[in-house]
């Protein structure tokens, strides 16, 4: 099967005040059409570098060091922002973390999905833009729409906002969706509503999605495959099944046990020790060698690659390696065959 | 457990106005106890009105009926208040949701961490400023190097631990946190929440713990309240309001929380509540300690 986006070698640093941020670090995945990738890590690893260095979407201080990004088949790496232009909305879109400062205060819901419509259709007339807002808002779950097109954005509770949300990133029916934290900012009952919504919308219009989040409880309800982040690059990727019941690298285990559902009674909850490496002058070996308690010298000194578990399950983690000694997962089941 | 009232909030109701005519009941005729010593938690989606109560409590929002009892001292009364203001406004603190915004950006951490002392002019116990914020850093698990920082500085959750070490370098009995690990990261929750319970043996004070994730209250709390659209419509001990639900809106919310495991997890069923019922229920002890808001007998709901 043809990927619909490829990602190889993919590195992008941003110019600050203290120096060079390695944001992202040789980075390569791919996605399938119709398949919900969901891209976990603590915040500041670089998940969200990520998504907006394929839409392109970084500020002019962040350039692509290395790598390539391929949309079905074409290079895009190169394109300008003209071209860009072109692929954003029609190819993929994005929804944002925070549903109240991404829709214009001052404007009509209805105007404001319609103003995406209008866009990617310049020719529609009016009713047709105003029938296909409609069907946009019915198909993000709004009911009511027709009494919902004349009211503001805040109107609508947390929830609703993020549903006008999706509505306009799928107004011009887009191949990729980027969903950066979509649910960060609302309940938890509304949490699960807006991700059965991302899980019917991609299997009624086969768009495959990037679900950004920072909690792995959160992404297994939708997520076909998974990748975990560390410090600007993927530690483990695989399918949902493998990388929750077979996770190999360690930091996955820190996520996995921080988690309240992972307290069996009542001691204190686990915590990764230590603080994430600023990516300034990330270090030379592994990045997470210094907080993780199943270190070794080898670590320290040389980046590990990503072993191959199975066809889909890889992770970078020396304890993968064959001379190194076998460990036995915190999370049951043994590390090394 | 002592079982001496700390707080005692008495069909306490706040109403805003929307406009000049029209009001909205943000919190409806609530009435809890929490007792000395113990982590009370109160949880309920967003707009169900836990923070107007938290406000309440901190003397933020004057309540439109209601009495709230602090030890013997009625908070509601403008008079009584007056009279106790520098014992209530030592003795109680509150932590903030946002980090970002509820600390002052041009303020250093030392600085941010001592401004309670220098607004109710208490001597530091620790000989100075710096000593005692330094003091309360280590406490809160901060290297002192990050005195002289500025809150931009730094991450959100170093910045939610410089704001409870805030709220501790006033010795507080009690304490009100509303959502404070809401924005944070899951590794960074548990951090937190780890302190929290740490903090709380050490100092026994008294905790309002406010959250909309379930599974972080059941693993912090002694006794959760349900808030669901202005009324607290479910109180029990922690345990055993996870083990056995009663208010149908407390078992929609625990059918919400995330389980990290793929197979279960696609296959849980969500479950919808929508108020029905809810006029006329009355208070009810289900068994000793546990209470909810059941529809009266005899009368059933008929409403759907």
């Amino acid at each position: 099967m043809e990927h619909l986006l490829e990602v190889k070698n993919l590195s992008v640093s941003i110019d600050g005040p203290a120096g060079e941020v390695r944001a992202v670090r040789d980075v390569s995945f791919s996605l399938k059409k119709g398949e919900v990738l969901a891209i976990v890590g603590e915040s500041g690893c670089g998940k969200s570098v990520l998504c907006k260095s394929i839409m392109k979407l970084l500020p002019p201080s962040a350039k692509i060091k290395e790598g390539s990004i391929c949309v079905n088949g074409q290079d895009i790496t190169c394109y300008r922002e003209k071209e860009m232009q072109k692929l954003r909305g029609r190819v993929f879109s994005m929804i944002f973390q925070d549903p109240m400062t991404s829709l214009n205060p001052t404007i009509k819901i209805g105007k404001q999905i319609g103003e995406a419509v209008v866009i990617h259709n310049k020719n529609y007339t009016k009713e047709q833009v105003n029938k296909k807002v409609l069907e946009l808002m019915e198909l993000v779950g709004i009911s009511h729409p027709k009494e919902r097109y004349h009211q503001y954005p805040w109107q609508f509770s947390g929830g609703m906002r993020q549903r006008c949300v999706m509505a306009i990133a799928l107004a011009a029916d887009p191949d990729i969706l980027f969903a950066d934290e979509p649910t960060t900012a609302l309940d938890v009952t509304i949490q699960a509503q807006i991700l059965d919504l991302l899980r019917e919308i991609q299997m009624k219009l086969g768009t495959a999605t990037i679900l950004v989040s920072h909690d792995l409880g959160v992404v297994a309800r939708v997520a076909d495959r998974v990748a975990v982040m560390y410090a600007g690059k993927i530690v483990e990727i695989g399918t949902a099944e493998e990388v929750y019941y077979d996770p190999r690298h360690p930091y996955t285990w820190g996520l996995m046990r921080s988690l309240p559902a992972f307290a069996n009674g009542k001691e204190s909850l686990y915590t990764i020790p230590g603080m994430p490496p600023t990516l300034i002058d990330p270090p030379k070996g592994d990045a997470f060698a210094c907080r993780n308690e199943y270190a070794l010298n080898i670590d320290y000194e040389e980046m590990p690659p990503m072993f191959k578990i199975t066809d889909t399950h890889y992770a970078a983690t020396w304890l993968l390696d064959p001379r190194a000694p076998q460990i036995k997962s915190p999370m049951g089941g043994i590390v090394h065959e | 457990m002592s079982k001496e009232i700390l707080l005692d909030v008495r069909h306490l109701t706040q109403q805003f106005h929307l406009t000049k005519k029209i009001k909205v009941k943000a919190v409806d005729d609530v009435s809890f106890q929490i007792h000395k010593g113990e982590i009370f938690g109160l949880v309920g989606e967003s707009g169900s009105g836990k923070s107007t109560v938290a406000r309440c409590l901190m003397n933020i929002y004057q309540p439109a009926q209601g009495e709230i009892w602090y030890k013997d001292v009625n908070i509601c009364d403008k008079k009584e208040f007056k009279k106790h203001k520098k014992m209530l406004q030592t003795c109680r603190q509150m932590i903030f949701q946002d980090s970002a915004s509820s600390l002052n950006q041009k303020m250093k951490v030392s600085d941010i961490i001592t401004e309670p002392m220098r607004i109710q002019h208490i001597t530091p116990p620790r000989g100075s400023f710096v000593k005692e914020a330094a003091f309360q850093m280590e406490y809160v698990g901060l290297e002192n190097s990050f005195l002289d920082r500025y809150p931009s500085e730094l991450s959100g959750g170093q910045r939610q631990r410089v704001a409870i070490a805030r709220s501790l370098c006033m010795e507080p009995e009690f304490l009100v946190a509303d959502e404070p690990i809401a924005s944070l990261d899951v590794s960074i929750q548990a951090q937190i929440v780890n302190l929290f319970r740490y903090l709380q043996e050490e100092h026994g004070f008294t905790f309002l713990f406010i959250a909309h994730d379930l599974a972080m209250v059941e693993y912090l709390c002694d006794r959760v309240g349900v808030m669901y659209h202005g009324k607290l419509v479910e109180l029990a001990p922690s345990e055993e309001l996870y083990s056995n639900p009663v208010h149908p809106y407390t078992k929609t919310l625990l059918s919400a929380i995330p389980v990290p495991d793929p197979i279960r997890e696609r296959k849980r069923v969500l479950q919808y509540y929508d108020g029905e019922g809810m006029e006329n229920s009355v208070w009810t002890e289900v068994s000793p300690g546990h209470f909810a808001m059941l529809p009266a007998e005899g009368k059933g709901c008929s409403i759907s």
